[in-house]
């Protein structure tokens, strides 16, 4: 009698602890999940805004066809991209571009007195900057979520119930991706 | 602090009744933080916010503004927007208000605005978007309201003991008389010292609180020189931030109740020295992470204080520091920054405006009563 009921007892922590780790699991899986759509929320913002930027600065910038045609390029290319890896190697092309193109700027002071080029400036600087701090935040969660599925116990219940690792949005080189300095005076 | 509330709720009660009297000096004690409490819970950050003649602005009228909190909310993980406010005063400054997760409030003075690059804007709102995340709003009203009860409980005592005279009413019995006196000693001391006590202790927190978020802030930005540079421009001003008073004064980044003079580093400060917390945060060179801002802080203030919590620490990995972004405001001169900014506050203030042919810009306040108003320049009639 006391073995059935010390039996049930282990069975019933047994659970326990699955139940636990198995919810602990989903709830990073969706922490993952979120912070990635605030990504793709800045990511689709930086797209709608590249447009606009090309139409107004159409006019100031006749001789640098070159770099507003690769800008155009890598903006479509970024809106194809599928995957996670895809879509970050893309965008890293797509802030190279922009970086370029931020250093033509300095050559145009007629531009740079356009008010609607200011506020346009300004957003597509806010968005770079909010999609940097939100892949610092997913690249965080998905730290925490993979460690927890390759740590052992957990790593029990993820191959049971089918967890897989996420992808890191990286981008080759951080440098890269950086706003080059620039002095306004 | 909520000790010393306790203990003195306990030795006043005791005065008046040895026996029971120690409780129901708690129990008053208690009530009454908990009622003062409860008040500035529900009533939330519009009194800050209206004592300090705050304005909310909206993305359409100071757009980079409300992109820099939004990048920061973004950064530091705050699921909730807080509101943006901006103060007329030239003084340059901002605090962080709200008792609630979901309702908080950042504001800034149009000072602020006109003097600060883009960076140094993000580092300052980093400070106060962590002071947000770290609930010390909450925190300080908390040991806030706590310091006022017990300075009003030791007045009150201290009053009714030199007016009242309750030696005599309860010396039935000589036993009882003896532990009255005894109790009537220890409670003078108390209330002499508990008020000062608990200032001292409130100042220390206030204080310890003020690092904590400059460490945040660096790590949200990843870019110490954009808060020390924003200290720096704020530390050199000599405006003065008229709606500030001592009960605010914690919330805001830096001391606005500063007197020429005055040595910041005093015990009886709400915030630390600014030149030391511009020392700390230039001597951060290699990762933006909480332990850098520890060791710079151990290394600079010769301290062995745990400013961050040790878990904290522990979690803590490198993280890169980036370069300037070297962007500034809307508009290209400092005039034109300043008229931008001074513009917005009349707006925000119900300003109207008439552009006259002749280049003046007329800025017409809500109170003027005349249909028509003259161009100070060429003499044109307008419409008022």
């Amino acid at each position: 009698m006391i073995g059935v009921i010390i039996l049930i007892a282990v069975l019933a922590l047994v659970v326990l602890v699955f139940v636990s780790y198995y919810n602990s699991l989903v709830k990073l899986r969706n922490q993952v999940k979120n912070a990635w759509s605030q990504i793709d929320v800045q990511l689709k913002r930086r797209h709608d805004l590249i447009p606009n930027l090309i139409e107004t600065v159409k006019g100031y910038m006749t001789h640098e066809r070159e770099t507003l045609d690769s800008i155009t390029k890598a903006r479509s290319q970024a809106v194809e991209a599928q995957t996670v890896g895809e879509k970050a190697k893309a965008e890293a092309e797509l802030s190279r571009s922009l970086g370029k193109f931020n250093l033509v700027v300095e050559n145009y002071p007629d531009l740079k007195a356009n008010q609607n080029f200011l506020s346009l400036q300004e957003e597509l600087t806010s968005t770079e900057n909010k999609i940097s701090f939100s892949r610092q935040n997913y690249n965080d969660q998905v730290l925490f979520y993979n460690n927890k599925i390759q740590m052992f116990p957990s790593n029990i219940v993820a191959g049971m119930f089918k967890f897989t690792e996420e992808e890191f949005f990286e981008i080759e080189d951080e440098k890269e991706k950086e706003v080059p300095k620039v002095s306004f005076s | 602090m909520g000790v010393t509330l306790i203990l003195l709720g306990f030795i006043f009660g005791s005065v008046y009744n040895p026996k029971s009297g120690g409780m129901v000096g708690i129990f008053i004690a208690v009530a009454l933080w908990t009622v003062l409490f409860l008040v500035t819970y529900s009533s939330g950050s519009k009194i800050l916010l209206a004592v300090s003649g705050a304005k909310e602005v909206t993305k359409n009228v100071h757009p980079q503004l409300y992109n820099v909190v939004e990048e920061m909310k973004i950064a530091s993980g705050h699921p909730f927007m807080p509101k943006v406010y901006i103060i007329d005063s030239p003084a340059p400054n901002a605090f962080a208000t709200g008792l609630k997760p979901d309702n908080t409030a950042v504001a800034v003075t149009a000072g602020l605005l006109t003097k600060l690059n883009r960076d140094e804007l993000q580092g300052v709102i980093a400070h106060e978007m962590s002071h947000i995340v770290n609930r010390d709003v909450l925190f300080m009203t908390v040991s806030g309201i706590m310091l006022g009860v017990i300075v009003l409980l030791s007045q009150v005592f201290v009053r009714s003991m030199f007016y009242g005279g309750i030696g005599g009413r309860h010396s039935k019995s000589r036993d009882s008389g003896q532990a009255q006196i005894i109790f009537l000693a220890i409670a003078i001391i108390f209330a002499i010292l508990a008020p000062i006590a608990a200032q001292l202790l409130y100042f220390a927190i206030s204080r310890k609180r003020e690092y904590l978020a400059d460490a945040s802030a660096v790590r949200f930005t990843r870019y110490p020189e954009g808060l020390a540079s924003a200290l720096y421009k704020i530390s050199q001003s000599t405006e003065e931030l008229k709606s500030a008073n001592k009960v605010t004064a914690p919330m805001y980044i830096a001391n606005p109740l500063k007197k020429k003079g005055m040595k910041l580093s005093d015990l009886t400060s709400t915030h630390p020295p600014i030149s030391e917390r511009i020392r700390i945060l230039r001597s951060i060179a290699h990762s933006a992470d909480f332990n850098a801002y520890q060791n710079a802080f151990s290394q600079i203030s010769g301290k062995k204080t745990k400013i961050i919590p040790q878990a904290e620490l522990n979690d803590a990995k490198p993280i890169d520091i980036r370069g300037a972004s070297g962007l500034p405001f809307v508009g290209q001169t400092q005039k034109q920054v300043k008229r931008n900014v001074g513009d917005l506050v009349m707006q925000l203030n119900d300003f109207s405006f008439i552009n006259c042919p002749c280049g003046v810009k007329l800025k017409i306040p809500p109170s003027y009563k005349y249909k028509k108003v003259k161009c100070p320049r060429c003499g044109r009639e307008h419409k008022g």
